[in-house]
Order: C-alpha cells, then sequence, then structure tokens
C-alpha cells in the first residue's frame, strides 16, 4: 500500500489513477500512523511553495515526512512535491522546504528565450547511469512548472534544457523526486511510476 | 527543448465523440476512451475534448467521461464548451481534466479568467479565441457562441487582456480558415506571437503535412490543432511528426 499525502492539493487524483492502471493500491491520507505503514509514502503538489508547506505544517506534516524519510521510508515528490523536498525556495519570498534534499528551488528565468511556465514535453538526458529509472533517457515527459531545482550534481539522476538545466528525477537514497508529471507522461510516465515500485519491492535505493 | 505539440480536437456530446472517428482498430467509433487511447498510441501530445451540447446535463455527463478518460489515458487533457463559471472549472478538473477552456463566457465575463486562475493557477486556464479577418477594419474580429455572434473585441487586443487576467495558454481558431483545409493562417499567429508570452495553440485550416510544416516554420505557435484530418484517418500524428522532424522541427 503507498500513501498519498492528503493536503488539499491538486493532481492527487489522477496520480491515484496511474497508480490503480499499475495495480499499486494507494491510501490518501494525512493520518501520521497510515504513512507510517505504507509501504510507500508520495507527496503530490500543485500550486505555490509557501502555500503548500503552510498546509503541510497546519496538519503537522512536516515533522512526520522528516522522520520517516530519515527512517528510510521511501518518498517520492512529484512536481511541487518534488521542490518541498528541498532544502528553501524563493517563490514569492524566502521558504523552508523539508530539507531532505540538498539544494534550493529558484524561477526559471524568463529572459533566456524561453516561455515560463516551462509547460508541454520535454526531452530527459540520464544522468545516472546506473539508475533504475535509466529507461527516461531520451524520452519525453510532461512538464508545468515555473520553478527549478538548483541542487548538487550527486542528487541529479536525470536532466532537461529548458533555458536553463532543468533537473526532471532527483534522487538520494530512499528520497526521490520527479518534476514532471509521470500520470500525464503516457506510457513513459507510467514506467517511472513503476520503476519507483520495483524499487520499494526490492527495497533497493542503492542506485545512486 | 520543450517540443511543438500536436493536439487532435474532439467534439463530444452525450458522453460520445460526435462525427465519428474512424481510423483504424476501432470498434466503437465514437467511444471518447477508445479514441483517445488511440490518439496516445498514435503519439498525440495532448487531447482538446469539445462539449458541443453544454447543458447542465450535458456537464455531467462531461464530467463522467473525463473521470473514465483519465483512468485509462495518461496525458493531458483540455475540457472545453459550457463551462461558465469557476464550480464548472472545479467539477472538471477534479475529473482529471488538467486545463479549462472558455470562451464565449470569458468574453462575456472577463473576470471569469481571474477568478479561475487564482483558484486553479493560470496553467489551467486555456483562452479559446474564435477570430476572423475584417477586411473594412483591417483587424481580427472576435466571434463567439460557436462563431455565431460577432464581438465589436479586436483579436489581438483580446488576446492581451486574456493574458493579463491570468490566461496560461491561448487557443487561436481561425474562422476564415477552420474546414477549408487551405493551411494554418500565419499572420494571424504572427500577430499574436508578437503579442503574448504564453503559449498559443493554431487551430483552422490543416489540410496536409505542409501545413503543420509552415505553421511551426512562419509562427511561433507552440502547437497545431486538428479535428478531420486526424478523425477521418487522412493524416496521422506519426506522419505529421515524422514532417516535421525532417523539417528541424523539436517533436516527441
Amino acid at each position: 500500500m503507498f500513501a498519498i499525502v492528503d493536503y488539499d492539493t491538486g493532481n492527487t487524483r489522477n496520480l491515484k489513477k496511474a497508480f490503480d492502471y499499475l495495480q499499486v493500491p494507494t491510501v490518501l491520507t494525512a493520518d501520521p500512523q497510515q504513512l507510517a505503514s505504507a509501504d510507500a509514502v508520495i507527496l503530490p503538489g500543485v500550486g505555490a511553495f509557501a502555500a503548500a508547506m503552510d498546509a503541510l505544517k497546519e496538519r503537522q506534516l512536516v515533522g512526520v515526512l522528516q522522520g520517516l524519510a530519515q527512517n528510510g521510508k521511501p518518498i517520492l515528490g512529484i512536481c511541487l512535491g518534488m521542490q518541498l523536498l528541498f532544502e528553501s525556495s524563493s517563490e514569492y519570498g524566502e521558504h523552508a522546504g523539508l530539507g531532505l534534499l540538498r539544494g534550493h528551488v529558484a524561477a526559471i528565468p524568463d529572459d533566456l528565450n524561453v516561455k515560463v511556465p516551462q509547460m508541454g514535453w520535454n526531452q530527459n538526458d540520464l544522468q545516472r547511469p546506473n539508475s533504475a529509472f535509466a529507461s527516461i533517457d531520451a524520452a519525453y515527459t510532461y512538464f508545468v512548472h515555473s520553478y527549478y531545482a538548483v541542487c548538487p550534481r550527486a542528487e541529479i539522476v536525470a536532466t532537461v534544457e529548458h533555458g536553463v538545466t532543468v533537473p526532471s528525477i532527483v534522487q538520494r537514497q530512499n528520497v526521490i523526486g520527479m518534476q514532471f508529471h509521470p500520470e500525464k507522461s503516457g506510457q513513459v510516465g507510467l514506467q517511472q511510476l513503476a520503476a519507483f515500485k520495483e524499487m520499494v519491492s526490492a527495497n533497493d535505493f542503492s542506485s545512486n | 527543448m520543450i517540443a511543438k505539440r500536436i493536439i487532435p480536437c474532439l467534439d463530444v456530446a452525450d458522453g460520445r465523440v460526435k462525427k465519428g472517428v474512424n481510423f483504424v482498430n476501432l470498434t466503437d467509433v465514437g467511444d471518447p476512451v477508445e479514441i483517445a487511447a488511440a490518439y496516445q498510441q498514435q503519439g498525440a501530445d495532448e487531447l482538446v475534448f469539445l462539449d458541443i451540447a453544454a447543458t447542465n446535463e450535458h456537464r455531467e455527463t462531461m464530467a463522467t467521461m473525463v473521470e473514465q478518460v483519465s483512468a485509462q489515458v495518461f496525458m493531458p487533457l483540455t475540457i472545453g464548451g459550457g463551462i461558465t463559471s469557476v464550480a464548472d472549472m472545479q467539477r472538471i478538473l477534479r475529473a482529471g481534466a488538467d486545463k479549462t477552456a472558455i470562451n464565449s463566457a470569458a468574453v462575456a465575463n472577463p473576470d471569469l479568467i481571474r477568478a479561475g486562475a487564482e483558484k486553479f493557477g493560470n496553467q489551467c486556464i486555456v483562452v479559446a479565441i474564435d477570430a476572423a479577418w475584417d477586411e473594412q477594419a483591417q483587424q481580427y474580429r472576435v466571434y463567439t457562441h460557436g462563431g455565431q455572434q460577432a464581438t465589436d473585441l479586436d483579436a489581438i487586443e483580446w488576446a492581451k487582456q486574456a493574458v493579463d487576467l491570468g490566461a496560461g495558454e491561448l487557443l487561436v481558431t481561425s474562422m476564415d480558415r477552420d474546414g477549408t483545409k487551405a493551411g494554418f493562417d500565419a499572420k494571424l499567429y504572427q500577430a499574436l506571437g508578437a503579442a503574448v508570452n504564453v503559449p498559443i495553440i493554431a487551430s483552422g485550416g490543416a489540410g496536409n503535412l505542409q501545413d503543420f510544416v509552415d505553421v511551426f516554420a512562419e509562427t511561433t505557435v507552440d502547437g497545431a490543432l486538428a479535428a478531420s484530418v486526424f478523425h477521418f484517418g487522412e493524416l496521422t500524428i506519426a506522419d505529421v511528426k515524422a514532417a516535421l522532424k525532417e523539417s528541424g522541427v523539436v517533436v516527441r
């Protein structure tokens, strides 16, 4: 059973549909016990960074998620959910994140002849050849975002180019993030969720 | 680099795709799930569903259809037709749509764009514009109600206003070209591209592969939408993408 963190964010239902399709049972919950007993925790997110952190704080989930990550619970953040895994963001002021990954979230510069938000399909470059997500290499996934992670190379699994180099998959052991929407990226997206499911089943996060 | 999008558009009434879609391997030419899955298989980048019978009753049916499609087909879905309130938007987004397209309702009540963008984010709000060249006024005029009613709005000015209010994307149909298969209206999209910086989807006039090559060569549009050439199998998405790739356009 995977737990999808319920904190009033947008894309939870489509994520659930993708896991249903992959025959992974999910529960939508904000209950610390349920999160702790799940095989993996999925952190979705659409909207603004500060509002999402506030929603997590209101539900007293910040410490819960940090504790779970430290105890080795697999955590997958998606889109804004991935950005929340980092130390901080400069979206409308400086805001602290969950600090599970090293790095900062910054605006995609809009003076580089690219449109912001990045909205559409972009081609991934694999940066970590032995990754469980290696099937992403050269494949297109669907993005909708205006901010991106600025982080050490050690955290990066794959990237796309959009004026700047945008990390599309990040991972540090059991903490994983996807900037694109796997639930909207066709077969390639489903393949990445299936790869995550395999990692959880095998309890093997060594590919970084 | 972000890929240019190729988008089939489907007319829906009573939860069924109308006008039929009769390319190979469909057992039921009107079933939205089956048609959406077939287009996903062909490599469509996004699907637009337009509710052409938008009464209250039909809106419920539309939400049910979106639920069903989004449980089987994992690609961006835009839903338009008959969306007149934030509550309508919410219902369709909850059902699994990624974007809602508003046209006549936005002209009648521009504040709907702002209200929707504030609640759901700009990326969820597509403003659809039907425009035709007015020779006398020397401008593109906006039409509403499925092209039936002329307005006083200049399409380029209206596009700017819609973006200022929070539209995250514009889906612009050239009524002069729609149904003609004479190619996309490059002049219209050049004017729009110079006026706004959100993604623009070109619609109306696609007849052959060269039309797609031309619209991306001559304008800065982010996507091209077509209906009949895809539905009747005259062109496949794969054909269009192969032709674009050959001409140096980045496609998925």
